[in-house]
Order: C-alpha cells, then sequence, then structure tokens
C-alpha cells in the first residue's frame, strides 16, 4: 500500500511535507517511501491515540519529533463528550445525580458529592444533613480515593511495562469494588449519594467487611512500595519525568497530586472542610520534586492517608446504628425505599405499606418526589470537593425549577491536562507517556 | 379564589410538614427578577384541564447586596472598587458582577494585589439566560485565593448580539482550555484567545449545543409518523 491513496489525509489536507498512514502494512515499503521521499528531514509529526493504550483512554496526542525528542506536544480531547451537563438540565435535580457519577468514573462518588453539596447549599440544608449520611460520605469518597489512587498507580505502571504493578493494583481495587457493591449495590455508576443525605443504610455486616479491608489493605499497600520504591528501573522512568513546579501549577491551575508533589499542602478536605473532614484525623501527603515520581510517592501515601479516616469514619458508623441517613425536610428527602427479599432487592415493603395503608401524606409526598421533584431557590453555587486529582466543583445554577437551570463541572483532569505541553517538550517520546500518567487524567471526566 | 370564601385547612395545622416552603430567597431578603415561569405541568390551552397551567410566578434572583457586606467580603470589594457593576452574596457565597470592559483589569488585579492574591482560577463557566435581554450570555468565573483561603466569583454578561469578551489567558493561562469549551458550548467569543478552536464537539460542528436555544431534535417512530418529541418540548414539570 502506497500512501498516495490515503484514506485518511489527502494530499490537499497537509500543508506541508507527505502523511504516512501505520495501518499494518509491511514496514519495509513504508521505510522505503520515507527514505525515498527527496528532502525528508528528522522532523516529524505523530499523531497518537485516540486509540492507544498508553494515552489513559480515548485521549489524542499531536507529537512534533525532532529525531526522539518531543519538540511541540497538543492535546485533542472531546472523543469522549456525551452532553452529560445538558441532559442534567432536563432531568429532575435528584436524577442529576445520576448523571454526574459518570463522568470521572474513576471517582463516581466525588462527582455525586461536589453536585448534592452545591444543590444542598442551595437549598440552604447543608447544617442538617444528618451525621451518619456526613460520615457515610466520607467513607465512600476516602474508599473511592483509594480504588482510583490504585488505577492511577496500576495503569501508570503498565504504561512503563510494569505489569506486576498493574495486576496488583487492579487486585486490590477490585475488593474495593466489591465494597461499593455491597453498601450502594453497583461497583460504579452508583448515584448513592443524594441531595439531602445518601441514598441507604450501611447494609448488615458492611462493617465487618470495611474493617477487613482495611486490615488486608495495610497488609498488601507495602508490597507496591516494595515493588516501585526503590526500583532502580521504576526509579529510573519516572524520576526528573513531567516536572512542574509550584509556580507552574498555579498558573495552569492544577490541583491535586500534581499541586502537592511541588511541596505545597494544598488540600481541600484540610484548607475548606466540607462534610465533617474536619473531625477527622489525617496529614496532607506532599512531595518536593516536582516530578511523577513524587506524584506517585503522594497517591501511595495518601492511601494510607485514607486508610486511617476510613477506620475512623467505621468506628464512627459502629456508634450510629439506625441514626437517619437522609434528611428529615420530607420535602426533599427522596422517599422510596429499597430492601433485599427473597427475589433480591426491590421495594421495601415496609415502605409500600407505610405509603399504601398509613399515611395519606406519606404517599403524597412519595407521589410528587418522584415525578415532580424538589424545587431549588434560584440562584448559582460551587462547592469544590478534593477529588483524587485535584479540585473538582460543580457550579449549579438553579432558576426555582425542579430541574437544575446549569449544572457545569470543573473537572480536575480537564484542567490538569492543560500541563501536557509544558510537561513533555524538550523530552523523550517515552517520557510522555510518563508524564500524562502522573497527571492521571480520567477521559469522562475531560470530555464530560 | 377570593378571600372571603377562603375555606378553613385543618390539615395545615395537623401536618405541618404540609405548609409550602417559605417563598423569597433569605440572604439580603431582595429579589432581582428575570424571568416568568408560566404553568406547571408543561401543558398549555386546551389540553390543560387542571388549571394549573395559568399559573404565573416570577423567576426571581438574589439581588444585589449593600454595603457592609462583612467579613472579608469587605476587603476584596475594596480592593476592587470602581471597577464593579454589582455585588451579589447569597448562601455565604460572594459574586461580583463585571462589566466586559474591566474584566482584564479585575482579573489582574485579583491576581497582583497583596491583599487579594487570588492565585488560582478554576475555570470558566457559561451560562445562558434568554430571558435576561440584553445581557443573555454570563460567563462565571470561579478564583481561588490559597494565601488568603477565600473563594470569590466573578461574572460577567454580553449580549447574545454582540457575544464578545475579553480573554483572561495572559493573567490565568488555565483559562486556555476553559474558554475554549465555553466558545465551544455558548458561542461567547474571548478576544485574545492565541487559538479559540471547539473543544469538545467536532470541528466542524454547527451551533453551540448548551445554549437553551439549541435545537434538540426529537425521535421518529416508525409508527403512522409519530415522533417522540425533543426534550425540552415534551411535557414535563417545569
Amino acid at each position: 500500500m502506497t500512501t498516495e491513496q490515503d484514506l485518511y489525509a489527502g494530499a490537499s489536507d497537509t500543508t506541508e511535507g507527505r502523511v504516512f498512514t501505520v495501518t499494518g502494512q509491511d514496514w519495509d515499503s513504508l521505510v522505503e517511501s520515507i527514505g525515498s521521499d527527496a528532502g525528508a528531514d528528522e522532523r516529524i509529526v505523530v499523531n497518537m491515540g485516540p486509540q492507544h493504550p498508553s494515552t489513559h483512554g480515548v485521549l489524542r496526542l499531536i507529537l512534533e519529533l525532532e529525531g526522539e525528542t518531543v519538540t511541540e506536544a497538543r492535546c485533542g480531547i472531546g472523543y469522549l463528550h456525551t452532553g452529560i451537563e445538558k441532559n442534567m438540565e432536563f432531568r429532575s435535580w435528584v436524577q442529576g445525580v445520576t448523571f454526574c457519577t459518570r463522568m470521572d468514573y474513576l471517582a463516581p462518588f466525588h462527582n455525586e458529592l461536589t453536585y448534592c453539596l452545591g444543590v444542598e447549599r442551595l437549598l440552604d440544608i447543608e447544617d442538617q444533613i444528618p451525621e451518619k449520611a456526613n460520615v457515610m460520605r466520607v467513607l465512600l469518597s476516602e474508599l473511592n480515593r483509594i480504588s482510583s489512587h490504585l488505577v492511577a498507580i496500576a495503569t501508570g505502571g503498565m504504561e512503563i511495562g510494569a505489569l506486576t504493578v498493574m495486576t496488583i493494583g487492579f487486585r486490590e481495587r477490585e475488593l474495593v469494588l466489591d465494597l461499593f457493591e455491597l453498601i450502594t449495590g453497583l461497583r460504579m455508576n452508583h448515584a448513592f449519594f443524594r441531595p439531602g443525605g445518601v441514598a441507604q443504610d450501611l447494609p448488615p455486616g458492611a462493617l465487618d467487611e470495611i474493617r477487613d479491608f482495611v486490615a488486608l489493605m495495610k497488609k498488601r499497600l507495602p508490597e507496591y512500595a516494595d515493588l516501585c520504591n526503590a526500583n532502580p528501573i521504576f526509579k529510573a522512568r519516572l524520576e526528573n519525568v513531567g516536572h512542574l513546579d509550584l509556580a507552574g501549577c498555579l498558573a495552569l491551575g492544577i490541583t491535586g497530586p500534581v499541586l502537592r508533589s511541588t511541596g505545597y499542602a494544598w488540600d481541600l478536605r484540610k484548607t475548606q472542610p466540607y462534610s465533617g473532614y474536619d473531625e477527622y484525623d489525617f496529614d496532607v501527603q506532599t512531595w518536593d520534586t516536582c516530578d511523577s515520581y513524587g506524584r506517585f510517592r503522594i497517591r501511595l501515601n495518601e492511601m494510607w492517608e485514607s486508610l486511617k479516616i476510613i477506620e475512623q469514619a467505621a468506628e464512627r458508623l459502629a456508634g450510629l446504628e439506625g441514626a437517619p441517613v437522609m434528611v428529615a425536610d420530607k420535602k426533599i428527602a427522596w422517599p422510596s425505599q429499597l430492601a433485599i427479599g427473597s427475589d433480591g432487592m426491590g421495594n421495601s415493603l415496609d415502605h409500600i405499606r407505610h405509603i399504601m395503608g398509613e399515611s395519606m401524606e406519606a404517599l403524597i409526598h412519595h407521589f410528587k418526589l418522584v415525578t415532580e421533584g424538589f424545587r431549588v431557590p434560584p440562584g448559582q453555587a460551587y462547592v469544590p470537593v478534593e477529588s483524587p486529582r485535584g479540585e473538582l466543583g460543580a457550579h449549579v445554577v438553579s432558576d426555582g425549577g425542579t430541574k437544575p437551570f446549569r449544572a457545569h463541572f470543573r473537572d480536575p483532569s480537564f484542567t490538569n491536562l492543560q500541563a501536557t505541553s509544558v510537561m513533555s517538550e524538550g523530552g523523550m517520546v517515552a517520557d510522555v507517556i510518563v508524564a500524562i500518567a502522573s497527571i492521571d487524567p480520567v477521559m469522562g471526566g475531560v470530555d464530560r | 379564589m377570593t378571600d372571603e370564601k377562603k375555606p378553613d385547612q385543618p390539615a395545615v395545622e395537623q401536618s405541618p410538614e404540609n405548609l409550602p416552603a417559605p417563598t423569597g430567597p433569605t440572604g439580603s431578603g431582595q429579589v432581582e427578577t428575570v424571568g416568568v415561569r408560566t404553568g406547571m405541568f408543561g401543558v398549555q390551552g386546551t389540553g390543560d384541564t387542571s388549571g394549573y397551567g395559568g399559573l404565573v410566578s416570577p423567576v426571581a434572583f438574589p439581588a444585589a447586596a449593600q454595603r457592609p457586606f462583612g467579613g472579608w467580603f469587605d476587603v476584596v470589594a475594596d480592593g476592587l472598587d470602581g471597577l464593579i457593576e454589582k455585588v451579589v452574596i447569597h448562601r455565604g457565597e460572594i459574586t461580583f458582577h463585571v462589566h466586559r470592559d474591566n474584566l482584564t483589569a479585575v482579573a489582574k488585579k485579583l491576581r497582583d494585589d497583596p491583599a487579594l492574591r487570588f492565585e488560582l482560577l478554576s475555570g470558566v463557566s457559561g451560562v445562558h439566560y434568554p430571558d435576561d435581554h440584553g445581557r443573555e450570555l454570563h460567563a462565571v468565573y470561579h478564583l481561588l485565593s490559597m494565601t488568603w483561603n477565600r473563594r470569590v466569583r466573578v461574572e460577567v454578561s454580553v449580549p447574545d448580539a454582540d457575544p464578545h469578551l475579553p480573554s483572561l489567558i495572559a493573567t490565568y493561562p488555565t483559562a486556555d482550555w476553559h474558554e475554549r469549551e465555553t466558545w465551544d458550548f455558548f458561542g461567547i467569543i474571548f478576544d485574545g484567545h492565541p487559538a479559540l478552536t471547539r473543544i469538545q464537539m467536532p470541528d466542524d460542528w454547527p451551533g453551540h449545543p448548551q445554549r437553551k436555544d439549541y435545537p434538540l431534535g426529537g425521535i421518529p417512530v416508525e409508527y403512522k409518523g409519530a415522533t417522540i418529541p425533543p426534550p425540552d418540548q415534551r411535557r414535563s414539570y417545569n
């Protein structure tokens, strides 16, 4: 196959040079045709992705190379754009959770949390959220931070060829997802946090499972340190790669582990606590190397801190048995209850008996909230949370209706990905992969 | 219903949770009407047998706050003196409404003034208010001062007919992709942006999908020419 009849870019589509398409043809003929190109130089533009196992999702990288050195790097995004924000404008406030949980699919609870906190601020019920709901939110958020960091470390390892890191990373993540399944019923896309609280109480036995998980993680987490921390190949690939200092981070709006790898201890859980994070004992992890290795170590250390928070949250939950998990205001609290029967999970028979046989008001509330939903007073709110990738915030605007007038998510992956150019230009092609893996972008959050 | 024919409502005493929620914002106690909401179920005319279709209620947003704003709000407002159109304080968050001619000056001041030091621009969020005549398109900037641990919101509005805003890239380079996204979805043109191209939608996409007037399209059903109407025309609570 010659490149003269190229399906992807005709001669008229390029402003300079020829287009070579690599689609599984004979490499010899490709090399020959490059060699025969008079005036060919070392400068080539490579289109990497959007379907590429090393670009961390459907991310398209446009790299200009001088030999093996990257002179310019640009991102092409939007391949996973699904219009979630637009969709949310046509669903009720509660249904919005079901949409936004799908954005950053590795941190679904953080998406739900920032949205719910925004809606709760507009409803002016921030002080009425029951303690147990807050503790459960913290517990699930921290479990989610562990599962997200595990994927970051696992895929980051896989992309540089450390396959054992990948397999053990996903092995432990599976344990977290099992806990999610136990508590929320789903491994991802939970829609578990609702404006006003959480959807359900903890199932029986969940606290024991969580304690077992924490005990197991304390044995397993040192394996990552043993495999990676002092591994000369791992360090050679990560150290001094993807360098970005504090001034660069702030100019580009970078938050999360990348910002903390500059030694600046900025973590919204500490600086602007939400959901009662100020009541937990944990430390903000920093590193002072500004590079990919530092970001890896921060993620590893943050998992230990998350375990600390989970232990404290489990301790508190043990003393909160039977406490409410939803705001008492019946105009807001989602009425429907689920229970596990002999044929699996379904409507709670107690709840059906209550609304059908005992209380007319309960039936009306159930009907009105499920069909119409609640109205949120006009205004706008922005309550960011510390997601595993940085500042995640929902700008929620209401015009007083039963649906969001506008919900915009400031996703940290989207913003942090802007650092691709500055992190990888001047380095080698192989370092681009490491630099992007250290940002840990999740394309579902980038494109929304 | 006239006053003299008001029926007794013992149900209210029996179950006070059924009382209607108090209307109006709790912040400054002032409201600013930007539109009206009619009906309740999205049904108008003869299809509406409930009578609720005739409901008319104003859409009232929190109105401008008066000095003193309280706490550090005044410090920031002092720093921006003369550059602000109005200040809205709602639910503990402060919003500075700024004219677009002052936007670059405000951003520079917010970043560089030692008393303000808003180092981080969290992003730009577009909002389309089709009923807010003459200022339909709003760009909302969220800023964070890590030095002082404060957050403010800066809001700029432009008319649909002239959707031009100055780009903030010179002050906050992070605005690059956020402004491209706002252009992509709302059609706000950021003057001075080095490469204002689409970022989420395909390059050849027509229109700006997050605008309220963007046609959504229904789905034809293969049954006697029926269609599923687009979501904004479906019958729903409004």
